[in-house]
């Protein structure tokens, strides 16, 4: 059936005219108003960067003080519920409120330039997502700041987190932020997978897709399947301390293991959503530096899919000492072992890009290419602990700890820094300076290796981890002293990040559209990009679109200038799943205060559920359900269209 | 005693000696894989910068394709194959060995953890053979003991590294674990799973006797405590009786809760406090007095004796050997 008012997108040249229609259109108001009310991907990605980096500030001043702690045996710097309370938070806020977060950060701001698009699929649910991460993150936080924070560690095992041994707010904040969290991730994920197989430009076929979109697009699947498990371990925990249900209450029959399997069974698949997108920037930023194509785009991007595939039958390998059938365990350390395979092709890819490119070595690709070894570092302890008896002796010591921040900082957090380097220039418009980059690198690189190598070690020498204090007399001083040391110099490395950001952000550089002269489409506009992306929308006939004149990689051509206008109204074009053929125009929302208002009702909801004040709960629900009415009130304006085919294919690859 | 009490690195116990060569193993084939992948990180740099002849501005840096690329990621991932593999199949022989209970173990014990001690029980088939003691466990040098781990309170995790890995205790469940010592000595045991303020000083002591002095050490415990010699001790035994015997228990007194360490023959103990203090008429007078200074947390609380009090208590404590 045809909508009245069908007809198909002028194709034309980018003009200037044109140009200045785009803006009127897509502009954000100034101001507070345009503040609280934008749907532009480009300002709610850089939002996500800048609070997940906050937090990621937070969670590394706690690990300080713990440091501090720890530096020597008996001390008494922290009490054991201050330490409990602080390694708790830590991890929380690193697992939680920043290594997912800074990603869907990156992919929010990244996605639609790289794919020739003017927005997310769905603006509003983009800003709904970031307003209920801010919430969950200040509920969170509440918690913490008003001695309420976590105290159970981050995956929080039960009964110690049930009332008879928690009695205080302490774990309503972290159970009920948790689910308030879970709303956020969830959303985002929907969003992530319909724009990533709606809105690709013509012609970026799904074997053209960049490999950063397949890390986040794998990990949002997997967001999309796990994290109702953990909200609903959360909700059910909830209701045990607060109405008497007995899920993990052995009193009445519930069972301490539930918990265990409710939470693994999403925190594994986590762990590879949470390392598969930045696994994936690597992917992407590191040949730009080689100066040639990634070896093995498509295995590298088949290796992702089955990693995570695989990685949603690990999970027990977290569980291997609670007593489970041996066979059951057999199982699950099979797979834990395999699963190397699928991460040991990306390895060798990125190396044999290396090896066969011609590396310009700058800032960008030491953090890149560093992460490859961190994270095969972060890899191999993996695999130690996937077999079985071998795990029952490193399980809960510091060889796990150092296990764990290998993957996070190694798969994690450097890969960001170099995403940081190489993609500030698009989104400020100017270059990070690249001496003090230098500086940056090789304080975080010794830092973090000398505070995490010592690590294993001091994990193989029996420290259990989670432990306030020691007592000296067990081999572990020197090697914590060690550690100590090191994570002050890896702090003083991310000051040195700070430092380059807010010294170019006044003073570096200009990039110009593209300084690393990279080849996908979001270096092809203006840096920083306007606020519709693209005047006119490219049409894609390689992996390579602004690479393809010299590598010759088909012989097709890519057309960047010359494309649909769309310039009716605010509007973007959807293709189809697989081979990215025009489908229909989409009508993309204005500004609006919707999503604000819903997320501010749930926070409230939230609140209320919190000091089980059932009236604010009520006020919370009123609200939100307004912002649903606002929200979903029909409107004409955004009625989606198909447009002929004929008139928009033919002058595409003419 | 060992310099590193809790290393898993050395094993004294059949369980352990069974995974320690695998955990060499795997150790070996990490350190390999870290410094080969290390090796050729540094030579691809080395070698595709030597190709390029200096360095070069990124605008006008030349793009380059080909290469046999794929040829690395199959010859990589088939090479990696070859540990992984032999791998799994040590870690399935090594698993059959390790777990199932045996089925001809002499001994069973009854652990129970809480918050933050050991309860463990001897079983007998006769019940007047069993007993109950804390913290400090005692097993024939050679034999099997099997051991049936029960959560009292939170779940802990029952871990004595030179004899054996960790099993949890989860409340609502019994779960099963041998042990075995090769050699006599005293193995340092410690709680393997976040449980509370306390986890870090939650320790306890596996000690391998040859069988006759086990049989000896069994027969002592299961007497009960000697009557009072002096009237300072019988005061004690007083307050022992009046106070301690909330929570402890001193058999052949009315001292007789068992949520609390057994305290029969406390001083045949190496140390208090599971694990944390030396046992002597010091530590434990700071104990009674000062225990959440210790041990912030404990649930034994602070008692404020009088100094007359204290020393009776403790010249009563004294005897229980």
């Amino acid at each position: 059936m045809k909508a009245p008012d069908f007809r198909a997108p002028h194709v034309g040249p980018d003009s200037l005219p044109h140009q200045a229609r785009l803006l009127e259109l897509w502009e954000t108001a100034p101001g507070l108003k345009g503040f609280f009310t934008t749907v532009d991907h480009k300002k709610i990605g850089i939002r996500y960067i800048v609070t997940a980096f906050i937090f990621l500030l937070l969670g590394g001043i706690e690990a300080l003080i713990m440091r501090v702690q720890l530096a020597q045996p008996n001390s008494s710097l922290l009490t054991p519920a201050q330490y409990d309370q602080l390694f708790s938070t830590h991890g929380m806020t690193m697992i939680f409120l920043y290594a997912s977060p800074i990603l869907s950060g990156f992919s929010n701001y990244l996605w639609p330039l790289i794919f020739g698009s003017r927005d997310m699929a769905f603006p509003r649910l983009n800003a709904f997502s970031y307003w209920v991460y801010l919430a969950a993150g200040i509920f969170l936080y509440t918690g913490f700041l008003t001695g309420n924070g976590p105290n159970d560690g981050w995956f929080n095992y039960v009964p110690y987190a049930l009332k008879d041994y928690n009695p205080g707010l302490n774990e309503d904040f972290y159970s009920l932020g948790m689910v308030l969290l879970g709303i956020s991730t969830t959303v985002g994920a929907a969003n992530f997978i319909v724009t990533a197989f709606r809105t690709r430009a013509p012609g970026m076929s799904i074997n053209r897709m960049p490999l950063m979109i397949w890390g986040t697009l794998t990990a949002s699947v997997a967001n999309l399947l796990v994290v109702p498990a953990v909200s609903l371990a959360f909700f059910l925990l909830w209701m045990d301390r607060q109405f008497g249900t007995h899920f993990f209450d052995t009193a009445g029959s519930g069972q301490p293991l539930l918990w265990q399997h409710l939470f693994w069974i999403f925190g594994h698949p986590w762990v590879y959503a949470i390392v598969l997108p930045a696994m994936g920037m690597v992917s992407d930023g590191l040949p730009v530096f080689c100066r040639r194509p990634l070896v093995g785009h498509s295995v590298v991007a088949l290796s992702t899919v089955a990693t995570m595939i695989l990685g949603f039958g690990v999970w027990v390998h977290h569980m291997f000492a609670t007593g489970l059938p041996g066979l059951g365990l057999a199982f699950f350390s099979g797979a834990s072992i395999m699963i190397v395979l699928p991460s040991a092709v990306a390895v060798f890819a990125w190396l044999a890009t290396i090896w066969y490119g011609r590396p310009v070595i700058t800032t960008a690709f030491l953090f890149f290419s560093s992460m490859i070894l961190l994270f095969v570092i972060g890899g191999v302890s993996g695999f130690m602990t996937a077999s079985v008896p071998v795990d029952w002796q490193l399980t809960d010591t510091y060889f796990v700890v150092a296990h764990l921040h290998y993957v996070l900082l190694g798969i994690n957090v450097f890969p960001v820094v170099g995403a940081l380097y190489f993609w500030f220039p698009k989104m400020t418009g100017r270059l990070l300076d690249e001496r003090l980059g230098r500086w940056n690198f090789w304080t975080m690189f010794i830092g973090f290796n000398l505070a995490f190598l010592p690590m294993h070690l001091t994990g193989l020498f029996g420290m259990p981890r989670r432990i306030y204090t020691y007592q000296d007399g067990m081999g572990w001083d020197t090697l914590n002293l060690i550690t100590s040391i090191g994570s002050f110099v890896l702090a003083l490395g991310v000051l040195l990040l700070i430092v380059n950001v807010v010294k170019s952000l006044v003073r570096g550089p200009v990039a110009g559209n593209n300084p690393w002269d990279a080849a996908s489409l979001e270096w092809s506009v203006a840096s920083p990009p306007p606020p519709y992306n693209f005047a006119v929308i490219p049409t894609v006939a390689s992996r390579h679109p602004l690479w393809e004149s010299r590598l010759k990689e088909s012989e097709l051509v890519s057309s960047i200038d010359r494309g649909m206008l769309l310039d009716d109204a605010k509007e973007t074009i959807a293709t189809t799943a697989l081979d990215a053929t025009p489908h229909m125009v989409l009508e993309m929302p204005e500004d609006t205060a919707a999503p604000l208002l819903l997320a501010v009702g749930l926070a409230v909801v939230f609140v209320g559920m919190l000091l089980k004040a059932w009236p604010i709960t009520g006020v919370g629900g009123c609200i939100a359900l307004v912002a649903l009415l606002i929200w979903l009130w029909p409107r004409r304006e955004l009625r989606e269209r198909e447009p002929s085919p004929g008139p928009v294919r033919e002058p595409i690859h003419g | 005693m060992n310099t590193v009490p809790l290393n898993y690195l050395s094993a004294a116990g059949e369980r352990a000696q069974t995974t320690l060569p695998l955990t060499y193993w795997t150790i070996g084939v990490a350190v390999v894989v870290c410094t080969v992948i290390a090796a050729l990180l540094v030579a691809a740099v080395r070698h595709s910068a030597a190709r390029r002849g200096g360095s070069i501005e990124m605008r006008n840096a030349p793009l380059v394709s080909g290469g046999r690329g794929i040829k690395w990621i199959s010859v990589g991932v088939g090479v990696s194959l070859i540990p992984l593999l032999v791998t799994l199949v040590w870690t399935m022989v090594a698993l059959a060995k390790e777990s199932g209970p045996p089925g001809d173990a002499p001994l069973t014990l009854d652990i129970t953890a809480l918050q933050w001690w050991w309860q463990v029980q001897y079983d007998a088939a006769v019940p007047d053979q069993s007993f109950i003691t804390a913290n400090e466990i005692h097993i024939p040098v050679g034999r099997r003991v099997l051991v049936r781990l029960h959560g009292g309170d939170v779940i802990h995790s029952f871990w004595v590294p030179q004899l054996a890995g960790k099993t949890d205790l989860i409340p609502g469940q019994v779960n099963v674990a041998w042990l075995q010592a090769a050699r006599p000595g005293r193995f340092r045991g410690q709680c393997g799973e976040y449980c509370g303020f306390q986890h870090s000083h939650m320790q306890f002591e596996v000690v391998a006797d040859a069988p006759a002095d086990f049989e000896r050490w069994r027969a002592h415990q299961l007497e009960d405590a000697p009557a009072p010699m002096t009237p300072e001790q019988a005061r004690g035994l007083q307050v022992v009786e009046y106070r301690c015997g909330l929570c402890h228990e001193v058999r052949g007194t009315t001292a007789g809760a068992i949520t609390a360490p057994d305290l029969t023959h406390l001083m045949s103990r190496r140390t208090i406090a599971a694990g944390m203090l030396p046992t002597g008429v010091g530590t434990l007078g700071s104990w009674i007095e000062a225990a959440q200074e210790l041990k912030p947390g404990t649930l034994m609380p602070d008692q404020h004796l009088s100094a007359n009090e204290l020393s009776d208590t403790l010249a009563y404590l004294e005897t229980l050997r």
